[in-house]
């Protein structure tokens, strides 16, 4: 156990702390982004899904658990890694340029930052529904939770529509460098596969923030609309 | 043509530096940049002043002595060439270049633009080399090595240990440097007998001197005067995971 803690404490194995537990919450969001895309499918799929989803609580929990742990380790391991970081150059330069290095990679922490206080924000309104608490009064014919009605009304408001579709394009950008970079972390690069890698985190990126992106954009542009019988305040 | 130059001067290690701006006039475009510096230093030394300290030896690119920020890059904004080798030409008549030293906390100032880089140093001291016996020089040929992987080998062996990588990252990661130093024994048959014993005891002691940690960046790559490749890094992390995790 001690190896395991002092790997993980080492510049190598805390990359690969990062990247593993990144690519945890990777596969997390692909599978988080199927499954609500079914909100373009109207209340019956998605309110089903949430249905379904609560029916198993054991598994749910055993997935949260896993994400909990991912997260917190990625999160815990990239501030003292920042910390590390900023106390090996104590005095700035008066002048720096890039070289090879993008935006992205140069801001990991700022987009990482802001997707932790999106994620925040996420939790407290459709998981807790503490900043909407009359979405738990929402019902559906089933006397299901109308997941879908709860969704279309946030989103119906352009400003938390906004406010999501910036938080996920802030989010891409981090995959964007994330993706590539787990694969060079854990050793599995090489000038062969360079670029398909590159071609295959570009493209992840794409999926998930195109997929992300259309539920926001389709409910403001009225495409996915509330069932009949709900009410918008 | 005329420069202004904006140059870090710095007692020592313990007092506060800050840059001192010189004009200079009668640049040659020929001159090389430190050549620039000296004629700086000479103008310095005939009015009573103390020359600006700067590290330098062969100046024709293969040491590793010199280094200096320049502009914002490390050697100067030419890629792959150090600043020995990087010439006045490359500038314009009237520019102002602000020339640092290595910032790094495992490169402290020792004075104006020079750092002590023996951290780097203790890493080879740490598994950079062959420590069997290898006898008298063997016959060409009686060790067969694929011409691949013996070219791999040179490409990571050019490394000239200047610290550009690490002056380049904005972690301060001396990641290029050891990948490069752990490279150039992994693809030869001779590296092998060591390579788990290797990788962690110079990633170590890479750990231990306050370098910061790759972020995957490759700043590093594009200031490297050698264009060491960013695959010795995977490469080393690979042979770092592997030693972990079987030993």
């Amino acid at each position: 156990m001690r190896w395991l803690v002092n790997l993980a404490l080492s510049s190598i194995g805390a990359k690969v702390v990062m990247a593993l537990t990144g690519l945890v919450l990777v596969a997390f969001l692909v599978g988080h982004m199927v499954g609500n895309l079914q909100v373009l499918g109207g209340q019956e799929p998605l309110n089903a899904y949430a249905a379904f989803l609560h029916s198993k609580p054991a598994l749910l929990w055993v997935v949260r658990s896993g994400l909990i742990l991912a997260a917190v380790l990625h999160i815990v391991s990239s501030v003292r890694l920042t910390w590390l970081n900023n106390a090996a150059r104590p005095v700035a330069y008066a002048v720096k340029r890039p070289i090879l290095s993008s935006f992205a990679s140069r801001n990991m922490l700022v987009t990482g930052l802001v997707v932790f206080a999106f994620l925040v924000y996420h939790l407290l309104q459709f998981t807790w529904r503490l900043t909407n608490p009359a979405f738990s009064q929402l019902h559906d014919a089933q006397g299901r939770l109308d997941v879908y009605s709860m969704v279309v009304l946030s989103f119906s408001e352009r400003l938390i529509a906004g406010a999501y579709v910036v938080a996920l394009l802030l989010l891409g950008l981090h995959l964007w460098h994330a993706i590539g970079s787990t694969f060079q972390s854990l050793g599995l690069t090489t000038p062969k596969y360079r670029r398909l890698i590159d071609a295959v985190s570009l493209l992840v990126c794409a999926v998930l923030v195109v997929g992300n992106v259309s539920m926001p954009v389709a409910i403001l542009m009225g495409l996915v609309q509330l069932p009949a019988g709900v009410i918008a305040p | 043509m005329k420069l202004t130059l904006r140059i870090w001067r710095q007692k020592n290690p313990r007092e506060r530096g800050a840059f001192v701006t010189f004009p200079l006039a009668d640049v040659s475009e020929h001159m090389s940049f430190l050549e620039m510096l000296d004629v700086l230093n000479e103008s310095l030394i005939d009015k009573g002043q103390e020359p600006v300290a700067f590290d330098h030896d062969c100046r024709e690119g293969i040491c590793g002595a010199c280094s200096l920020m320049i502009n914002g890059y490390p050697h100067g904004p030419l890629p792959a060439t150090t600043t020995c080798q990087l010439h006045m030409r490359h500038f314009k008549d009237g520019d102002v270049i602000t020339v640092e030293p290595w910032r790094a906390r495992a490169f402290p100032v020792l004075k104006d633009c020079v750092t002590d880089r023996s951290a780097l140093d203790r890493i080879m001291q740490a598994g950079g080399f062959v420590s069997v016996r290898t006898g008298g020089t063997p016959d060409a040929n009686a060790l067969p090595i694929r011409k691949k992987e013996a070219d791999l080998s040179m490409d990571a062996a050019a490394c000239i240990g200047c610290g550009a990588c690490v002056a380049a990252c904005k972690n301060a990661s001396a990641m290029l440097f050891v990948a490069a130093k752990v490279g150039q024994f992994a693809h030869l048959p001779q590296g092998q007998a060591e390579r788990k014993e290797r990788v962690r005891r110079m990633t170590g002691q890479m750990d231990k001197e306050g370098f910061g940690n790759c972020t995957n960046t490759y700043d590093c790559e594009g200031a490297c005067p050698k264009q060491i490749n960013r695959r010795f890094i995977a490469e080393m992390n690979r042979d770092f995971i592997c030693a972990e995790l079987t030993e």
